[in-house]
């Protein structure tokens, strides 16, 4: 080889190697399509992600139909974006907030997650570190839950048209063929199931916001629910629907469980389990429990006579160790949740109008 | 929760609705005629909802939801103020959140804010002053709104503006004045009132004397209450037992909280930077003397009205509104004719759909069961109608 060839090869190998990101922040440069993205590529997402879809950087992860067919008959398919602020709170980030919420997504409907997908929107300007951390944290729950990040897509936008880090993940997940959840097979005489403690993110983003200058504790409940769902409808193959109570929380859900069956859902308000600091915080600020987001909490309509041994189960699991039955369903008045108060009252609860709070999720 | 559950235990309930119902068959209480007691606060509204407590009342008793919910009693034309301030180039608005959503003739502060306008929830008026402190170049605009409970707030946050040397910072004042306006619904001849609960936040600052003429010249009762569900139990069969004894007078159910001199630090704060409107326009209710107050001239400098120009202008009511009819007590949230159907809160066109303090929005979001029935009948009734035009 003549010296000028070596030299030209000496330093492809140079261009060629596996960068490491340059510079403490993002910058454009970092969403352009050539090398520095490259590098952040390489050092962020494909090194902590580190799986075998990820690593061959195709424009696209393929995954074997096998995996799917012995699993299931059916593929389930969702979507969610993630633009909460703030990007860390106590109990969660936007990084663990992203898998969680869609991993439950899959759950609630049966599936068992398989793989994930990571597109993030950062804006000019935002700390590499703190990706890296974010990007950590997604890998850390992926890891909990079982699941692989198999592809993703990165853009870098001006200063100003996003604020900080947006992410959107997507998934998909097989559906065993004995499973089958919709609202539409909620029975008169089923119960109303739910895994704990109602309003914990919601409460815990208004607190992280350190607006009110609320001293407090309170810690968002951002986790996945695959393994619980998992054992219950082992537990239980005919529970007949499962919904994650997020944004508009418990009462968002139920409406449209409602709605959907054409029944009455019944929730007793001295069975919700509501911590003190969850409900100091709403008494202060006019805000209703009901309506407060969750990021780990599941509302299930199930048979009446199996009720006790799925909260047994349920009871096992650290995401479950607080579930209880809150309700149950009747025939009229159709289409609507009541609530029993604990004062002896009923009263409706509605779908909620508007927003209680903005970029909770 | 401590010294909440308290308030709401069921047993003691159930034991002062047996009492109430005995005070209740003492009274000579016809179909035709219930008896009417009004709560004149919202927040009173939102608890009875919010408990169910009304479907745990005697038939015989009717509550009438007043008109103490500032949010609710705001004119359109205030709300077209607010935008047009919000929409000054240089000025952050600033409100409470309950406000966001009132409708004005073209939008609410909601919509100016989508349409670019700087508006920015707050949970203090201190917050709005430390936006002002933090924003030197901008005007920062605080939306004061509300009886003598938030007054004392906004005067100690101006008192606190003028001692930090803050120019920056000025008020929208709406506040407004419980007392002349519930002088002018005993006026009305329409009403049929048998007493008061009276508004336990606003007496907290304003004591109990200044009601005193409503039981010795209107001989009504009335009972300054608390917002706990017992609280209004205890109230209510403090207002029937009057009834029963033919006594009318003043009482305060709510002593740990409200004393009956009031508040005079606040007091001296709202006489120093607040005076006295000639009058002030209500939604629902009209124009009522002296029931609104301004900045005074010694503080005119914080004074929004005088730094900007606002359109000022008279807005008539939608004619389909019947507000003032329900305030009053002269018909029920849902026998308007545009309760849930035109006017829901998602869409609200009197401003008691708006706030969850407004009666329509309670009965509408926490309303009696048979509502939802209702509403479908009046559906399907105005769809027919519809057709057979």
């Amino acid at each position: 080889m003549s010296a000028a060839a070596k030299d030209i090869e000496q330093k492809g190998d140079i261009r060629r190697r596996s960068g490491k990101v340059r510079g403490d922040i993002v910058t454009l440069a970092h969403g352009s399509g050539g090398k520095a993205m490259r590098d952040l590529i390489d050092d962020i997402f494909v090194s902590t992600f580190a799986n075998e879809h990820l690593s061959t950087l195709e424009d696209q992860a393929r995954i074997h139909l096998d995996k799917f067919n012995s699993n299931g008959d059916r593929i389930a398919m969702t979507t969610d974006s993630y633009v909460v602020d703030p990007l860390f709170f106590p109990g969660g980030n936007i990084g663990s907030l992203a898998v969680n919420g869609t991993v439950n997504d899959l759950a609630v409907g049966g599936a068992k997650p398989t793989a994930l997908t990571c597109g993030m929107i950062i804006e000019e300007g935002f700390s590499i570190e703190t990706l890296r951390r974010v990007v950590t944290e997604m890998k850390q729950a992926a890891d909990f839950a079982g699941v692989s990040i198999v592809t993703g897509d990165t853009k870098v936008v001006h200063r100003g048209a996003a604020d900080k880090l947006f992410i959107n993940t997507a998934g998909i997940g097989v559906i065993p063929k004995s499973y089958d959840l919709t609202a539409t097979k909620i029975q008169e005489g089923d119960v109303i199931i739910t895994n704990g403690y109602l309003g914990d993110h919601g409460a815990a983003i208004v607190d992280a916001r350190g607006e009110l200058a609320i001293e407090n504790t309170i810690n968002s409940d951002c986790q996945a629910l695959n393994h619980l769902i998992q054992s219950m409808l082992e537990t239980c193959p005919n529970i007949r629907c499962i919904r994650d109570a997020t944004r508009g929380g418990i009462a968002t859900v139920l409406n449209e469980f409602a709605q959907q069956a054409n029944l009455c859902l019944r929730l007793h308000e001295d069975k919700l389990r509501v911590r003190d600091e969850v409900k100091g915080m709403c008494e202060i600020l006019g805000l209703d429990p009901l309506y407060l987001a969750n990021e780990g909490k599941l509302v299930a309509c199930v048979p009446a006579d199996q009720a006790d041994a799925l909260i047994k189960v349920m009871q096992k699991d650290p995401a479950g160790k607080d579930a209880v039955i809150v309700g149950n369903v009747s025939a009229s008045p159709e289409g609507v949740v009541v609530l029993s108060t604990v004062f002896g009252g009923d009263r409706i609860v509605d779908m909620l109008v508007g927003e209680q709070l903005p970029r909770i999720c | 929760m401590k010294y909440v559950d308290e308030f709401r235990d069921p047993k003691k309930a159930k034991a002062l609705l047996k009492e109430i119902n005995l005070l209740v068959d003492e009274i000579e209480i016809t179909k035709e005629r219930p008896l009417q007691i009004m709560e004149v606060c919202g927040g009173h509204t939102h608890s009875i909802f919010r408990y169910g407590i009304e479907q745990m009342l005697p038939d015989k008793i009717e509550l009438v939801h007043g008109p103490g919910c500032p949010v609710c009693v705001l004119p359109m034309g205030r709300v077209d103020d607010c935008v047009a301030l919000a929409e000054h180039p240089n000025v952050i608005f600033t409100t409470f959140g309950d406000a966001m959503r009132v409708p004005g003739s073209k939008k609410s502060l909601l919509q100016a804010k989508a349409d670019g306008a700087d508006v920015r929830m707050v949970y203090s008026p201190l917050d709005a002053l430390n936006l002002a402190k933090e924003n030197p170049d901008k005007e920062v605009v605080f939306f004061a709104l509300g009886f003598e409970t938030t007054m004392p707030s906004t005067a100690f946050t101006i008192l606190e503006a003028e001692k930090q040397g803050i120019k920056n910072f000025s008020l929208f004042c709406n506040h407004i004045t419980i007392i002349p306006t519930v002088k002018a619904i005993l006026d009305s001849p329409d009403i049929l009132l048998d007493g008061f609960l009276g508004p336990g936040h606003v007496s907290m600052v304003i004591g109990n004397k200044p009601y005193e003429f409503i039981a010795k010249h209107y001989n009504k009762p009335l009972v300054v209450a608390g917002f706990e569900p017992l609280d209004i139990l205890q109230s209510l069969w403090m207002v029937l037992k009057q009834i029963v004894d033919g006594r009318s007078e003043v009482e305060n159910q709510y002593q740990r909280i409200v004393p009956d001199e009031g508040n005079n630090p606040a007091l001296d704060a709202i006489n120093k930077v607040f005076e006295l409107r000639e009058f002030f326009e209500w939604r629902g209710l009209g124009s009522i003397d002296h029931s609104g107050v301004r900045v005074s001239d010694a503080y005119s400098k914080y004074d929004a009205e005088q730094k900007f120009s606002v359109p000022n202008l008279k807005i008539a009511d939608p004619k389909a509104c019947q507000c003032g009819e329900v305030l009053k007590g002269v018909i029920k949230p849902w026998e308007c004719k545009v309760f849930g159907t035109a006017c829901s809160p998602e869409t609200p066109l009197g401003a008691l759909m708006v706030s969850s303090e407004g009666a329509c929005a309670a009965y509408f979001n926490y309303g009696k069961i048979d509502l939802t029935s209702l509403i479908k009948q009046r559906e399907e009734q105005q769809a027919e109608e519809i057709i057979n035009a």
